[in-house]
């Protein structure tokens, strides 16, 4: 994000469990992709050993390595490219900045009635507030469903911090905190996010992974972008429903906005 | 409407395609009636520029008639007659705010895109690739203009499209240029590059009170464009050898500040030009830094290097030394075209300046695929080619 951006984000269990860390920083290949890698590889060798030539074995080589990425879970070449096929599973935790042209006060207002988030937060569907302090969140989940909880504000300071709560019998447990500080030589608000979604159980733990896509990291950063978008042009930028030309079926396979 | 795609490298087409519409409420749209091919379109058409998709609409140098606005245009009404600036720009962020429009914040709908490979998004900018927005373009019949209450600047009657139309970009490009080299009473400014942002470069060194303007090219019809009608003393790099020629010609201490309009594909037959083919080749490098280099060597210490050319990734053997030994300025940028339409408006009305010395080519919209070939090709002289839909 343009002016200032600090993010860290980390599966919340990740930071509990130093050992845990480890082992999937290395895992980056998916499931389906490690089983296609490994059957690949199976044949590979074997194909390649019945050759009993200097391609064949070189064929042997390259089906180890891919057994070795479908058993292992860890690609070279993916690591090299900075490409994960495999899934977050647990939390999400994210600690993020961002620089917006108003006051401390106006971006307060706005964000103070929660029911706006869901104008820049892609993972919600709306929320719904019910008192004073106590709101109703839909969230987006897989395959047209939602997920729902209420949440309580714990604390708020007019004009520099927010934080709430999901409620105890919340299925997904969560809690944000947003901070809004003057930046320096009256150059707008600094913007602080923290937000940590924290599932009991392993399935629901799938659907947090999911609500935020294959990179939840980027997701929030893509939210606050429109969040500062919103609140500085008054509108967010798109191209979505302009015309363009005609393209071929590779083009249309290939473009990532088909 | 008619408008012109790209399909892919040297390959660009007229197709029809829907009108565009209002899609947010600082939107308008503008009936096209002039519109330009850059020499950065050529960037495209050579398939230099990333994240470009078949189909894609071409063209950010533009003007016409508004039809429609959107409801927060409150400046603008149906009829006006208006310039569009080729960079997009909110108006209201850090950057809008400290003139530097051609940074803007929230104009790109691709930022993430571009701040992988630029670590921060510039503006968004028409027909230019997906990783600086992928707008529609303005070689079309109609655009949609987003943010339209900041950006369009109204012309007055009087002046012809011709006259105006530069102010979309290459004007201004070419002024920001000579701005950038901080130009005192007796320098001498040295130009790479003889095409439509150089010629601006040179007339517009001479507005900020250049003494000389050394032009350097090889395409004939281009270097005696610069000498004739924008007053420049000229090299034939074909013929001449740059770096000694300039030497001697500002007796022995080098030009004040150099100019690269040029950019990411220069030519050159210097060992340095050959390495740098081959590196592009082979996917080593992405940029062509011929220029750049003579231009770094070629400045007198103190200097200033100016460069306007665009460049979209990276570029290899940059002689870094000779920036810092020689104590350079480095200046760049996309031109932050809102800054200079209203003065530069100006001084087409004293009649300081006429724009359409560089109009080699007028054509329709239905001939642009020949205007680019022909403006790719340097063929039937062709210096810079003006459609009208």
């Amino acid at each position: 994000m343009a002016a200032t951006e600090r993010d860290v984000i980390s599966t919340a269990k990740q930071n509990r469990v130093p050992g845990r860390q480890l082992v999937a920083q290395q895992r980056n290949v998916g499931t389906v992709d490690r089983l296609i890698s490994a059957v690949a590889g199976g044949a590979l060798t074997t194909f390649g050993a019945m050759q009993r030539s200097a391609p064949g074995v070189a064929l042997a080589v390259a089906g180890t390595y891919l057994i070795y990425r479908g058993v292992v879970g860890n690609c070279l070449g993916y690591k090299a490219l900075g490409i994960s096929t495999a899934q977050p599973s647990q939390g999400i935790a994210v600690n993020k900045a961002v620089t917006i042209n108003k006051t401390p006060a106006e971006l307060y207002e706005f964000w103070h009635n929660f029911e706006n988030l869901p104008r820049f937060m892609d993972h919600l569907q709306s929320v719904t507030v019910q008192d004073n302090n106590r709101s109703h969140w839909v969230a987006k989940a897989p395959a047209g469903t939602t997920v729902e909880w209420d949440a309580m504000i714990t604390d708020e300071q007019p004009n520099s911090s927010i934080s709430w709560h999901s409620t105890p019998e919340a299925s997904i447990a969560n809690w944000g905190t947003v901070r809004f500080e003057e930046a320096t030589g009256g150059r707008g608000t600094v913007v602080h996010v923290e937000l940590e979604y924290q599932p009991p159980a392993s399935k629901l733990g799938a659907i947090v992974a999911k609500l935020f896509g294959e990179e939840p990291n980027q997701q929030i950063s893509e939210d606050l972008r429109r969040f500062k978008r919103l609140m500085e042009a008054g509108e967010i930028p798109t191209t979505a429903g302009q015309p363009r030309g005609s393209r071929s079926m590779l083009g249309k396979l290939l473009s990532p906005s088909s | 409407m008619k408008a012109l795609t790209w399909q892919g490298k040297n390959d660009v087409r007229v197709e029809t395609v829907p009108d565009p519409q209002i899609i947010n409420q600082r939107d308008a749209i503008i009936k096209i009636t002039s519109t330009a091919i850059c020499g950065s379109d050529l960037h495209l058409y050579d398939g230099y520029i990333p994240s470009m998709e078949a189909g894609d609409i071409l063209g950010h140098e533009f003007m016409g008639e508004v039809v429609e606005v959107g409801k927060e245009v409150t400046n603008l009404k149906r009829g006006d007659r208006v310039v569009v600036p080729f960079p997009i720009a909110c108006g209201n962020c850090f950057f809008c705010k400290s003139d530097l429009w051609s940074c803007c914040d929230n104009s790109n709908p691709n930022a993430w895109m571009a701040e992988k490979l630029w670590g921060y998004s510039p503006a968004g900018i028409y027909g230019y690739s997906h990783l600086v927005g992928g707008y529609a373009g303005g070689q079309a019949e109609y655009a949609r203009v987003p943010f339209a209450d900041v950006g369009p600047i109204t012309i007055p009657d009087g002046l012809d499209d011709e006259q105006v139309l530069f102010l979309t970009d290459i004007f201004p490009t070419g002024y920001m240029a000579a701005e950038n080299c901080n130009i005192q009473r007796g320098d001498t400014i040295a130009v790479w590059g003889a095409g439509p942002v150089g010629q601006f470069a040179i007339v517009s060194a001479f507005l900020l009170g250049a003494e000389r303007v050394i032009a350097i090219d090889r395409v004939p019809e281009r270097l005696q464009m610069a000498q004739q009608q924008a007053g420049a003393e000229i090299i034939n790099f074909d013929q001449q050898p740059v770096l000694d020629t300039l030497k001697e010609m500002t007796g022995g201490r080098g030009p004040d500040a150099v100019i690269d309009a040029v950019g990411l594909e220069s030519h050159g037959a210097s060992p340095d030009a050959l390495y740098d083919r081959a590196k592009v080749a082979t996917l080593q490098a992405t940029d062509r830094g011929h220029v750049l280099r003579d231009a770094i060597l070629a400045c007198r210490k103190g200097g200033t290097v100016s460069v306007p050319g665009v460049y979209g990734g990276f570029v290899d053997k940059i002689p870094m030394g000779a920036v810092v030994n020689k104590g350079l300025t480095i200046k760049a940028g996309q031109t932050h075209v809102h800054r200079y339409l209203r003065p530069l408006l100006e001084r087409i009305q004293r009649d300081e300046v006429n724009p359409a010395f560089v109009i080699t080519h007028r054509m329709k919209l239905d001939d642009a695929p020949f205007g680019y070939e022909i403006f790719k090709k340097k063929q039937e002289e062709c210096i810079k080619v003006v459609l009208k839909p």
